[in-house]
C-alpha cells in the first residue's frame, strides 16, 4: 500500500494521509482519488494548457489567431469545393461543413493526443509526483481552448449566412460537456494502453483517419440515405457521428434528434466505466511503463 | 505529523525492449503459448525488501555506489513509484528535487518557469507570486527572468532551479545530487539557502557523494547496496563502514 503524495502537496497538508493509507494501489478509492487530486490542481493544468497554446504560436505576429485562420481557410476551400461536387448551395453547405469540421478537430485532438498523453509527459511523470489525471485535464483543456478559437469561424459564418438559431442553441453547452467527458475517458484508456503497448498510437492514428471519412462531415447523412436507402444505416454504427450530431444540430439550428443523445450518453457511461477500471488497475504502473 | 513508513517494499522494473512491448507479442504470445523465456518480460529489481521508518526532524544521508538504488528509493518516497510489493506510506507535503532540468520549458520565460515549477512542487499561485522578488534577488538574474529560458546558460538554469526549490516550504525534502555547474561564489550562497531550507523542512533525505555536504546537512545515514538497505544508523558510523575510513574525523581535522 502506498499513498500518492502529490495530492497532499497540492493541498498543502496531509488531508488524505489517513484514509489513503488504508487503500491499496489497486482500489477504487485511489482511482477516484487520482481524478479528484488532479482536479484540485486546476491552477497548474489551466496554466500549462494556456502555455501549450501560446507556445505553439510564440514569436508569430498573429499568435493563436492562426488557429482560427487556418481553420477558416480549410473550411472555406472544402466548403466551396464539396458544395459544387454535391450540387448544394454554398450558403447551406459551408456552415454545415465548417461546424462539423471544428467539432471533429476537437474529437480528433482528444483521440490522437490522448493516446500519447503519458508518453509525451514521460519526463514529468518520472521526475515530479503528480496525479495521472493532471495530464488528461491539461489535454482536454488545451483542446477546449483550440475549439473556442475555432468557434470564431462558426460565429463569422452565422453572421454571413444566418441560420434559424433558436433556444435549442443552449443545448450546445451540455453537448460540448459530453464531448469533453468523452475526450477525458478516451485519453485515460488510450493513454494507459498506449504507454504499455507502443504499437497503439499508430493504430489509433490510422483508425482516426478512417473515422473522419466515415463521419458525415464533408458529406451529409441525408444525401447518403437518398443514394443508398436502407444500407446508409450502417453509418449509425460510427460512434463519432452521434457526437458530431449532438453538437452540430444546436449550432446550426437544426431539429434535435434525440436518438443521438441517447447513444452518445450510453457511450459516455461505458467509456467512463472503462476509464475508471483502467485507472484502478494500471494507474500505479504507468510510472514504470513510460 | 510528517512521516515516511516503508515496510518490505520492492520496486521491480519490467524491461520491455522493442520486441516485447508490442501488441503483436502479447496477442501472438497468448495464442501460441509460452515460447521459452522471451514470452516473459525481464525484470530489474531496483529495490528489494526496503524497510525504513522516518519521523519529523530526521536528516538522512543516502550513500551507496552508482546504481545502488538511491534515486529509486527517493522516487519511492516521493510517490512517483508505488511499490510492486510491500507498502510505503508517506504523509506530508513532499518536495522532490531530482533533476533540476525536468519540467523546465526552454521556450517560456524564467518567471513562467518559476511559477510552473512552484505549482508542481505544491505551492499555490499566490504563494509563488509573493516569492518571485525573493527568487529574483537570490538568482541575480534580474531582467533576464523575463527572457525565454533557452537564452540562459547552464549555470543560469541551475541558479533558477535552485532559486525556486529553495524558496518553497516542504515538509519532506528529497534531494538528489546534481547540484553542480554553478560558480563557487554562488554555491556558497546556495548552501546558505539550502541549509535554511533544510531547517524549515520536517524530514530531509539527501543522496550525494559529497561527504562534506552530507556532514553539513545530515546526522543519520542509509547505505544502499544492490537495491537493499545495507546499514541504517548514525552518519559517522555508516560513512565509516561505507568508505572504510572515518571520513568525518578527516573532515574535522581539516
Amino acid at each position: 500500500m502506498s499513498q500518492s503524495v502529490a495530492a497532499d502537496a497540492a493541498e498543502g497538508g496531509t488531508v488524505f494521509a489517513g484514509h489513503a493509507a488504508v487503500a491499496g494501489p489497486r482500489s477504487w478509492q485511489r482511482a477516484f482519488g487520482d481524478l479528484r487530486q488532479g482536479w484540485r490542481q486546476r491552477p497548474l493544468w489551466g496554466y500549462l494548457g494556456w502555455q501549450d497554446i501560446k507556445q505553439r504560436y510564440r514569436r508569430s505576429v498573429l499568435g493563436p489567431l492562426w488557429i482560427s485562420i487556418s481553420m477558416g481557410v480549410i473550411a472555406l476551400a472544402m466548403g466551396v469545393l464539396y458544395a459544387a461536387l454535391f450540387k448544394r448551395p454554398v450558403a447551406d453547405f459551408l456552415p454545415y461543413l465548417a461546424t462539423g469540421l471544428l467539432i471533429w478537430r476537437f474529437i480528433e485532438g482528444c483521440i490522437l493526443e490522448g493516446s500519447e498523453v503519458f508518453i509525451a509527459n514521460e519526463g514529468l511523470i518520472r521526475f515530479l509526483p503528480a496525479p495521472l489525471s493532471l495530464h488528461v485535464y491539461r489535454l482536454v483543456w488545451r483542446q477546449t481552448l483550440f475549439f473556442l478559437h475555432n468557434l470564431v469561424i462558426w460565429g463569422l459564418l452565422m453572421i454571413i449566412f444566418p441560420q434559424s438559431l433558436g433556444w435549442s442553441l443552449l443545448l450546445a453547452i451540455p453537448a460540448f460537456a459530453v464531448l469533453m467527458i468523452n475526450g477525458a475517458w478516451i485519453a485515460i484508456v488510450a493513454g494507459i494502453v498506449a504507454t504499455r503497448f507502443r504499437d497503439i498510437p499508430p493504430i489509433i492514428a490510422s483508425l482516426t483517419q478512417l473515422l473522419f471519412f466515415m463521419t458525415p462531415i464533408v458529406w451529409s447523412y441525408e444525401i447518403l440515405k437518398d443514394n443508398l436507402a436502407e444500407r446508409a444505416r450502417f453509418v449509425e454504427l460510427n460512434p463519432a457521428m452521434h457526437f458530431v450530431e449532438i453538437l452540430r444540430q444546436p449550432l446550426l439550428g437544426d431539429a434535435i434528434v434525440w436518438r443521438h443523445w441517447w447513444i452518445a450518453g450510453a457511450i459516455t457511461a461505458v467509456g467512463c466505466a472503462a476509464a475508471l477500471i483502467c485507472l484502478r488497475q494500471y494507474r500505479s504502473r504507468v510510472a514504470y511503463w513510460v | 505529523m510528517v512521516s515516511i513508513d516503508i515496510s518490505g517494499a520492492c520496486v521491480d522494473f519490467p524491461i520491455f525492449d522493442a520486441k516485447t512491448r508490442s501488441l503483436k507479442k502479447a496477442v501472438l504470445g497468448r495464442a501460441g503459448g509460452k515460447i521459452g523465456t522471451d514470452s516473459k518480460v525481464p525484470i530489474i529489481e531496483a529495490l528489494r525488501d526496503i524497510t525504513i521508518s522516518l519521523r519529523q526532524g530526521d536528516r538522512v544521508a543516502l550513500v551507496g555506489h552508482n546504481g545502488a538504488g538511491k534515486s529509486t528509493l527517493l522516487r519511492l518516497m516521493s510517490g512517483i513509484y508505488e511499490p510492486t510489493r510491500g507498502r510505503a506510506v508517506v504523509s506530508g507535503k513532499v518536495a522532490p528535487v531530482f533533476d533540476l532540468a525536468v519540467g523546465m520549458d526552454p521556450e517560456i520565460s524564467g518567471l513562467d518557469n518559476i511559477l510552473i515549477r512552484g505549482l508542481f512542487l505544491g505551492m499555490t499561485r499566490k504563494q509563488m507570486e509573493s516569492r518571485i522578488s525573493d527568487i529574483a534577488e537570490f538568482t541575480e538574474l534580474g531582467d533576464y527572468l523575463s527572457m525565454p529560458l533557452r537564452t540562459y546558460s547552464t549555470g543560469m538554469r541551475v541558479r533558477l532551479a535552485l532559486g525556486v526549490v529553495t524558496s518553497i516550504d516542504p515538509e519532506i525534502l528529497l534531494l538528489d545530487e546534481g547540484i553542480g555547474a554553478v560558480d563557487a561564489e554562488f554555491l556558497a550562497k546556495a548552501r546558505c539557502r539550502l541549509t535554511e531550507l533544510v531547517e524549515r523542512s520536517g524530514i530531509l533525505v539527501f543522496a550525494s557523494h559529497s561527504d562534506e555536504f552530507l556532514a553539513e546537512l545530515c546526522d543519520t545515514a542509509i547505505w544502499m547496496d544492490h537495491g537493499t538497505v545495507r546499514e541504517h544508523g548514525p552518519l559517522r558510523e555508516v560513512l565509516h563502514h561505507y568508505k572504510g575510513r572515518d571520513v568525518l574525523a578527516e573532515l574535522e581535522r581539516r
